[in-house]
């Protein structure tokens, strides 16, 4: 029963995919296709904290922009006066700090709770603060003085972009244990609440260090691991191709300059619907792996080990289950799976704007979409991705449609008509927002409810 | 002579902001704690509830000029707040009766409610968005200053000016008024009495014959009261701006739980907190130190803890430092 509902779902998702691409385009409908796909990852993620675990992280965003870093210090090239120019003393700064965490660590272990270690912890940090700023100050003023038009920041490494999908995952998990650290012992709403403001604080690191990566002044041009459009245009055996597929279409054309133009389009179509597939292809790479990966651990001693905890957790605990070492683990790997799709995210669009990372895109869209899906089945969260990036998408269109219709009877200068089909962007909200409101009501265990039989 | 112009500056360039912005973040975050002693929820919709009032507001200001109507050297908005209330207040028992309700007569855990009150923020969103739009509106008219930095020059013939705007002014004064009738009927009225019952201990609350259904009435109607009344003075001191309201959603959060949630004088005094130390922290103290040190002792730098850009990490960083070692809040939370 339960698979022909996933079936019939996943039909019905790849059927609206292909309307689109029939009634707008094969580039649109290939775009809604890869960004289902990287919600997919970002959903994974919330769901293995959510569903396996009941942790609320309202900290995606942060995560996210955190994988986008990556991308960013992985691929871009150093940038080797800006090393020259200040290098040595951020170098300096980051010892400095990872001493300061390392005497942190020591004078917390050995003095005993009091008054008097709260002021000595405080004293190191406003210290420390003090010296680096002293430090660091100069070498960033020195290394945002390098062409600031073009670079301005240290650079990366260098490296395929591809990488920055392990690195994007190493960094949101590294964060990720700091933030468990601090805030998982926190009941549900405040840990809600917690990991929300966290997650800005990060976002305001991102966009205001411009020597880490250019801050709000963008980084733009990072390097695809799939061809480009320019490339393949000029290649003969891409060209061939396209004109075997449409050999039909162009035999029915007899002047021969008239053929060369057409071809020439369907080329340059050819090649964009090229390049999405190629991404399409890494992307569902990554979300079947994961998917593997996350069904094993669901139906392994240890997924029942994070149930049991998540519907009893005293219970668990009294059964000898480390409760806080098990959050912790699923905040850091959920965190990662974030940190891995914001990674893929930039790898899709190929620019990094810490500008664009805002909680209601980046973490409340993403937790409607494992609501709606299904908390606790990984099935049901990844067609919530597709199904609520599908509605975010496609919401301005239907609105219109709808507008239009409900409209007809009125003048093309009536200002209601003109007011609201002004705002159809804005009915995307109102569409998720109800949404969301009728799944929690009517069902609240999502469109694809978790289901487990143990065999 | 340099220590007083020394003690205006700071008077003039933190002092008065901090307690601005304070007392609108105030309001806000007593709206949170009530919602959460009362119904028992962290309300997401909180920053967009206090747009919509805000809108309400807005909306009828500008109606209210086209038709000439103005309140003298007060701004026009201050007219337009009691209708604005009672389209809040039905706005939210509306919400109420059709999402909150079923959650609350169930008895489902927190966490569902605040997911719910996540699917309101986006429907309340969307509402705003379609109705005004999403630009930047300004709404403030009437006289500008109270005190402006030339009369005040002239008048004490110090180097530094104190400039006091009427909204500054507008915003201390009714919140203060605000804030204490509700303490009021929080502390010595009957009703306020139950309702604080009720955030205590609810089955106790209701063995003593409370009506929750009264309660939370009562509840909404001072939330609407608070929302609507913050929104509008932050509108008047800045600018409306829908994607801006949904964003100080979070440090009202930080405040409400700083104060220690679920304890208005709290969250009252928590919105002080978060107001000075963001603006404290980011504050250029170069030409203060100017005035207080010798020639040669002068500062190079900016003398600047943190650049503004920093403003929301800083109360964020607040709030973390207050979850490690008091989870509870400042003042001991959860009893209204």
């Amino acid at each position: 029963m339960q698979h022909k509902n996933i079936i019939a779902a996943y039909s019905i998702m790849t059927l609206l995919i292909i309307a689109v691409g029939v009634l707008q385009s094969w580039t649109i409908a290939l775009t809604i296709l890869n960004y289902c796909l990287i919600s997919a990852v970002m959903t994974i993620g919330a769901n293995i904290q959510w569903g396996y675990a009941g942790l609320i992280n309202f900290g995606i965003m942060g995560y996210t922009a955190l994988g986008g870093l990556a991308a960013v210090l992985v691929n871009v090239p150093p940038v080797k006066e800006a090393w020259k120019a200040g290098g040595s003393g951020m170098v300096v700064s980051l010892i400095l700090i990872i001493s300061g965490v390392y005497i942190i660590r020591t004078v917390l272990r050995k003095f005993e709770n009091s008054k008097k270690r709260n002021y000595i912890v405080a004293a190191i940090i406003i210290i420390g603060f003090v010296i680096i700023r002293y430090i660091s100050g100069p070498a960033i003023e020195n290394i945002e003085a390098v062409d600031p038009a073009k670079t301005g920041f240290l650079g990366g490494l260098g490296l395929p972009i591809i990488f920055s999908w392990i690195v994007g995952g190493l960094f949101a998990a590294g964060i990720a244990f700091i933030v468990g650290k601090i805030a998982l012992g926190l009941r549900a709403d405040y840990l809600a609440i917690a990991t929300l403001l966290i997650a800005e604080i990060i976002v305001s690191i991102i966009k205001h260090e411009d020597w880490l990566a250019r801050g709000v002044k963008n980084v733009i041009g990072l390097k695809r691991p799939v061809p480009y459009e320019v490339d393949l245009q000029g290649a003969t055996w891409f060209i061939d191709l396209v004109e075997q597929f449409h050999s039909k279409k162009l035999d029915l054309i007899t002047s021969l300059s008239e053929r060369q133009d057409v071809l020439n389009q369907l080329v340059i179509d050819a090649s964009s619907v090229y390049v999405k597939l190629c991404l399409a292809g890494l992307f569902l790479t990554v979300v079947i792996i994961l998917l593997i990966l996350t069904q094993k651990a669901l139906y392994s001693p240890w997924g029942r080990k994070m149930r049991a905890i998540r519907d009893n957790e005293v219970a668990a605990n009294a059964m000898g289950k480390n409760v806080v070492k098990e959050h912790l683990l699923i905040f850091i790997l959920g965190s990662a799976i974030v940190g891995i799709a914001g990674a893929m995210m930039v790898t899709n669009d190929g620019l990094f704007t810490p500008g664009s990372y805002r909680p209601m895109r980046y973490t409340f869209v993403i937790w409607v979409m494992v609501i709606v899906g299904g908390t606790g089945n990984n099935f049901g969260a990844i067609l919530g991705g597709f199904v609520v990036w599908f509605l975010w998408v496609e919401a301005a269109p239907i609105a219109l449609f709808f507008i239009n219709f409900f409209t007809a009877h009125m003048e093309e200068t009536n200002a209601v008509k003109q007011h609201l089909i002004q705002s159809a962007a804005y009915f995307r909200f109102l569409l998720v927002g109800i949404g969301l409101l009728i799944i929690m009501r009517y069902r609240p265990k999502g469109l694809i409810p978790e289901k487990i039989n143990i065999k | 002579m340099d220590f007083i112009n020394a003690i205006v500056l700071l008077l003039n360039y933190t002092v008065i902001p901090a307690l601005t912005y304070g007392s609108q973040l105030a309001l806000g975050a007593i709206f949170v704690t009530l919602v959460y002693g009362i119904l028992r929820f962290a309300n997401f919709a909180t920053g967009d509830m206090m747009s919509f009032g805000t809108m309400v507001a807005v909306l009828l200001t500008f109606y209210f000029q086209s038709l000439g109507i103005s309140f003298g050297f007060l701004p026009t908005a201050l007219l337009t707040i009691p209708p604005a209330i009672l389209a809040m207040i039905f706005y939210m028992l509306f919400i109420d009766k059709f999402v909150f309700s079923y959650y609350r007569v169930k008895k489902s855990p927190p966490v569902q409610l605040a997911m719910v009150s996540v699917g309101v923020m986006f429907v309340t969103q969307a509402i705003i968005r379609i109705i005004i739009g999403p630009f930047d509106r300004r709404f403030f008219d009437g006289e500008k200053f109270i005190l402006k930095a030339n009369e005040f020059k002239e008048m004490t013939g110090l180097n530094e000016g104190l400039t006091i705007k009427s909204t500054q002014a507008i915003t201390i004064f009714v919140t203060v008024i605000v804030v204490s009738i509700m303490f009021w009927f929080l502390n010595r009225t009957k009703t306020g009495t139950s309702m604080r019952a009720y955030s205590d201990n609810e089955d106790l609350a209701l063995l003593s014959g409370i009506d929750p259904k009264k309660v939370v009435l009562i509840t909404w109607i001072i939330a609407g009261i608070l929302a609507t009344i913050g929104g509008v003075l932050y509108g008047l001191d800045k600018s409306y701006r829908p994607f801006v309201y949904f964003n100080n959603m979070l440090p009202i959060f930080a405040a409400a739980i700083v104060g220690g949630i679920g304890n208005p004088f709290g969250a009252f005094l928590g919105g002080y907190v978060i107001a000075f130390a963001e603006i404290l922290v980011t504050y250029a103290y170069k030409k203060f130190f100017a005035y207080l040190l010798p020639e040669f002792m002068e500062p190079d730098s900016l003398m600047q803890l943190l650049s503004t850009d920093y403003k929301f990490a800083v109360s964020f960083s607040i709030l973390v430092i207050v979850l490690l070692f008091r989870p509870s809040g400042i003042f001991k939370g959860k009893t209204l």
